[in-house]
């Protein structure tokens, strides 16, 4: 599962980071690294980019960069 | 003050504490030329803070070599006084913007003609302290003083977070955190007590986050000479291909690439630096975070819930065009008083001149040039200033950050980004900071698109042409809710909204051609913008619209009314003496007087025929003529060249000259202009004309200008000015021509 496919109002803990883009590394300086805590927020217009809340911070990206993140539901099943 | 410093130097021999009171002096001197630079995350509340501390005193500069604004302001305390550089926004120290690598190169001491800093605030949102203490970290490392300003405390006690600061200093290796609220002033005594000694503050304990890095660079500073900081060493290490890393390659000796790579792979492996920098001190920022933040966010602020409404795309979008109808309906209802008294003064003002002084260059120079040619600019004063007030409100409140958001996906159908929006709402109020704001847009091509797109936004210096027009010659009926001229406004802006659109789409089609650049964008939370802010703001673009009011404007009135005139043809003068003493001679009363003023506006319209202007205007009259103008609009628009604005001055001073009628408004003038054979020359098809015209047109030299700085070549503006003016030609043709025929 990635950052492209969350389901509003869960929360979700990245696991791993395809970071050889330098744009992916760019959003890792931004935190969006392993460990991270991050829940979808909203759509934009169009579906598309998608924002996500992270430590109370608001950060949007475009799918095509949301699905370099892969995520896990934190607390495992819950 | 040879008398102050006695009397300090007696009273401490008084006192017996001659010692403390020379180094208390040494000490004010050293302080006085001392730069602290004010560091954050971008929407951090650094402005804020910087505004707090420094007030009025403040100026703007430029960094040399490079256009990205210097603000500096001096924070006075009794004893001393310091520079406080307000920086622009920054993630972390591996720049990704123009804008990011200047804050960079300042903190680092990078900056050519800048002294070392003798310290630095940090000011952290503490609503955001995850990405804010990853600056932090990294800024700790420079081994300078350090101190932390802690905004936004409130906001985030309403949320939720309390943070326990006597932890935080601890984590951050004794660093002083001042938590304060900019807005409301709450902690900024403290703030203030800690920048008054921040030079001579500890330099902060290292946290040990990375022990490979640190071994690494410690073992690289033992080939390097011991002037290079560690930090430099560091950076060297992680940021690939930067100017840092070729330096310290260099200084390496001949085999210094080489060096470099080899403890490069063995710190990082196979994983790009960055990233696992990132994740090495992110790793750190959450072990210290879970240490000093007790509660997470709610997610239950007034912000947030109007946020998350206001980003669902129907409502979203909705609101979006609202926002944009609203702000048009204001900025031409509202002004509408403020005009009227301003236009009523300069005339008023106009007429106490002229009646006051004795007929001839004086007196014509004073009224029509001067009064008249300033005064038709300076009533557009309340629009801009309306148009500012909201632009700076929706930017404050974090509004345009949620429309970049919103808008990207649609921004994307023409080949832009949503950050594109940014520089182009800001060209609505003038092209010139809207270009200088592309340097947020990393990608060259994306950066290059959206300049050459602003231009055709309506800026504040078109609003006056379009108001003069659109208020003589447009119908003021309502329909439905809206007046039918606030409608010929809005079709205006949609039309350069439309133009700039297409032109973006067409460039990044054909020349600017590229993949499409990364989108990420921080959306900070709705907030109530901060008076003081919004004020500064605002007072400084009045200032700069009234400078250029005061100087270019003036300076072309004045040129314009010389032109206008010169020569002085004795033989129309004699002919009207003449025709006035016979009209003496058989009239009188209400007769005589028409009959005078009559034959003197005839005389004043075949001088100004015969002006430099007037014959600059009728060589390109027949460049125009298509067009539906007259010789006079064609001197308008030569004369308005520099700075499209000037127009309005250029016609106020060719009709006042004119004296076509008795009307002492500009509107009035331009309704009573007619053709020799005595059709009007405003008719609505040739207004539109104009309309359209200056919609278009790139008639600005600051524009170009920048446009020149900003793309380093002459190939862009040149390329923007033919091509605009070209379609601006092309849309009044046609709209002349269709509506006449």
């Amino acid at each position: 599962m990635t950052l492209a496919s969350l389901e509003r109002g869960r929360k979700y803990v990245i696991q791993n980071v395809n970071s050889s883009d330098p744009d992916i590394q760019r959003l890792m300086v931004m935190g969006l690294v392993e460990g991270a805590e991050v829940e979808l927020a909203s759509t934009a217009i169009g579906g598309d980019p998608l924002e996500f809340r992270m430590f109370g911070n608001a950060i949007s990206l475009r799918r095509e960069h949301a699905r370099q993140f892969a995520v896990t539901i934190a607390g495992g099943c819950g | 003050m040879p008398g102050n410093s006695r009397s300090l130097l007696q009273a401490g021999v008084a006192s017996g504490q001659i010692t403390r009171v020379s180094a208390d002096q040494i000490s004010v001197r050293r302080y006085s030329s001392a730069s602290i630079a004010v560091v954050g995350n971008p929407n951090s509340g650094k402005s804020t803070l910087f505004n707090r501390l420094t007030g009025l005193r403040q100026r703007t500069g430029n960094y040399p070599g490079v256009t990205v604004e210097k603000h500096v302001g001096t924070v006075k305390f009794d004893d001393a006084a310091f520079e406080l550089i307000d920086l622009p926004g920054m993630f972390a120290l591996s720049a990704h913007s123009l804008e990011e690598r200047i804050a960079s190169d300042v903190v680092m001491g990078r900056m050519p003609d800048m002294e070392r800093l003798a310290g630095i605030i940090a000011v952290v949102d503490s609503t955001h302290l995850y990405q804010g203490l990853y600056l932090v970290q990294q800024l700790m490392e420079l081994e300078l003083p350090l101190l932390v300003a802690l905004t936004m405390t409130d906001a985030a006690e309403d949320s939720g977070i309390r943070i326990d600061i006597e932890a935080l200093q601890c984590r951050l290796g004794g660093v002083t955190v001042c938590p304060v609220v900019a807005t409301t002033g709450q902690g900024m005594n403290a703030l203030r007590a800690a920048i008054a000694t921040l030079p001579d503050a500890p330099k902060p304990t290292l946290p040990t986050f990375w022990e490979e890095l640190s071994a690494a660079s410690a073992e690289l500073a033992r080939d390097l000479p011991p002037t290079v900081p560690r930090i430099e060493i560091e950076r060297a290490l992680i940021d690939l291909n930067s100017e840092l890393a070729a330096e310290v390659s260099s200084c390496l000796g001949d085999d210094g690439a080489q060096k470099l790579q080899a403890i490069r792979r063995r710190v990082f492996g196979s994983e790009p630096p960055l990233a696992k920098e990132a994740r090495h001190r992110y790793a750190w920022v959450r072990d210290v975070l879970s240490e000093v933040q007790h509660s997470v966010p709610a997610m239950t602020t007034w912000g947030t819930r109007v946020a998350g409404f206001m980003n669902r795309p129907v409502p979203g979008t909705i609101g979006l065009f609202l926002v944009m109808a609203i702000v048009f309906q204001a900025v031409f209802a509202w002004a509408t008083p403020l005009m009227g008294a301003i236009e009523a003064g300069t005339a008023f003002l106009g007429a106490l001149v002229a009646s006051g002084l004795p007929d001839g260059a004086v007196s014509s120079f004073i009224a029509d040039g001067v009064i008249a040619g300033v005064g038709s600019v300076i009533v557009f004063l309340p629009q801009i200033l309306i148009l500012f007030l909201f632009i700076i409100v929706l930017e404050d409140s974090g509004y345009l950050a949620r429309a970049a958001y919103l808008m990207d996906r649609a921004m994307r159908s023409v080949g832009l980004s949503g950050q594109s929006i940014i520089p182009m709402v800001s060209s609505f109020a003038c092209a010139v900071p809207g270009i200088m704001a592309t340097r947020v847009i990393p990608d060259r091509r994306d950066r290059i698109a959206t300049m050459l797109a602003a231009p055709f936004l309506t800026c504040s210096a078109r609003l006056p042409v379009y108001a003069l027009l659109i208020a003589a010659f447009v119908p003021a009926q309502s329909i439905g809710w809206f007046n039918l001229q606030g409608i010929v406004l809005f079709g205006l802006y949609l039309l350069g909204i439309v133009a700039a659109l297409l032109t973006a789409l067409m460039l990044k089609k054909t020349a600017l051609r590229g993949p499409s650049p990364t989108f990420a964008l921080m959306l900070p939370e709705f907030r109530r913008p901060n008076l003081q802010t919004v004020f500064m703001q605002l007072l400084g673009r009045a200032l700069i619209f009234l400078k250029r009011a005061g100087t270019v404007i003036f300076a072309v009135a004045v040129v314009v009314w010389f032109l206008a005139y010169y020569p002085r043809s004795d033989a129309i003068a004699a002919n009207l003496d003449q025709q006035q003493a016979l009209a003496a001679e058989s009239l009188s009363g209400e007769a005589l007087h028409a009959a005078l003023k009559r034959s003197g506006n005839q005389a004043a319209a075949a001088q100004l025929e015969q002006s430099w202007l007037g014959r600059a205007g009728k060589v390109v009259e027949p460049v125009f003529r298509p067009l539906g103008w007259d010789w006079k609009i064609s001197a308008a628009v030569i004369a308005g060249f520099p700075a499209r604005e000037v127009v309005i001055a250029v016609l106020g001073t060719v009709y006042a000259v004119g004296g076509e009628a008795d009307e002492s408004t500009l509107a009035g003038r331009l309704k009573s202009a007619t053709w020799p054979d005595g059709r009007a020359v405003y008719t609505l098809p040739m207004v539109m004309g104009l309309l359209i015209f200056y919609a278009c047109c790139l008639q600005c030299a600051a524009t170009l200008a920048v446009i020149r700085r900003e793309t380093n070549s002459w190939r862009w503006p040149l390329f923007a000015w033919v091509y605009m003016t070209s379609i601006g030609y092309v849309g009044a043709l046609l709209v002349y021509q269709l509506g006449t025929s």
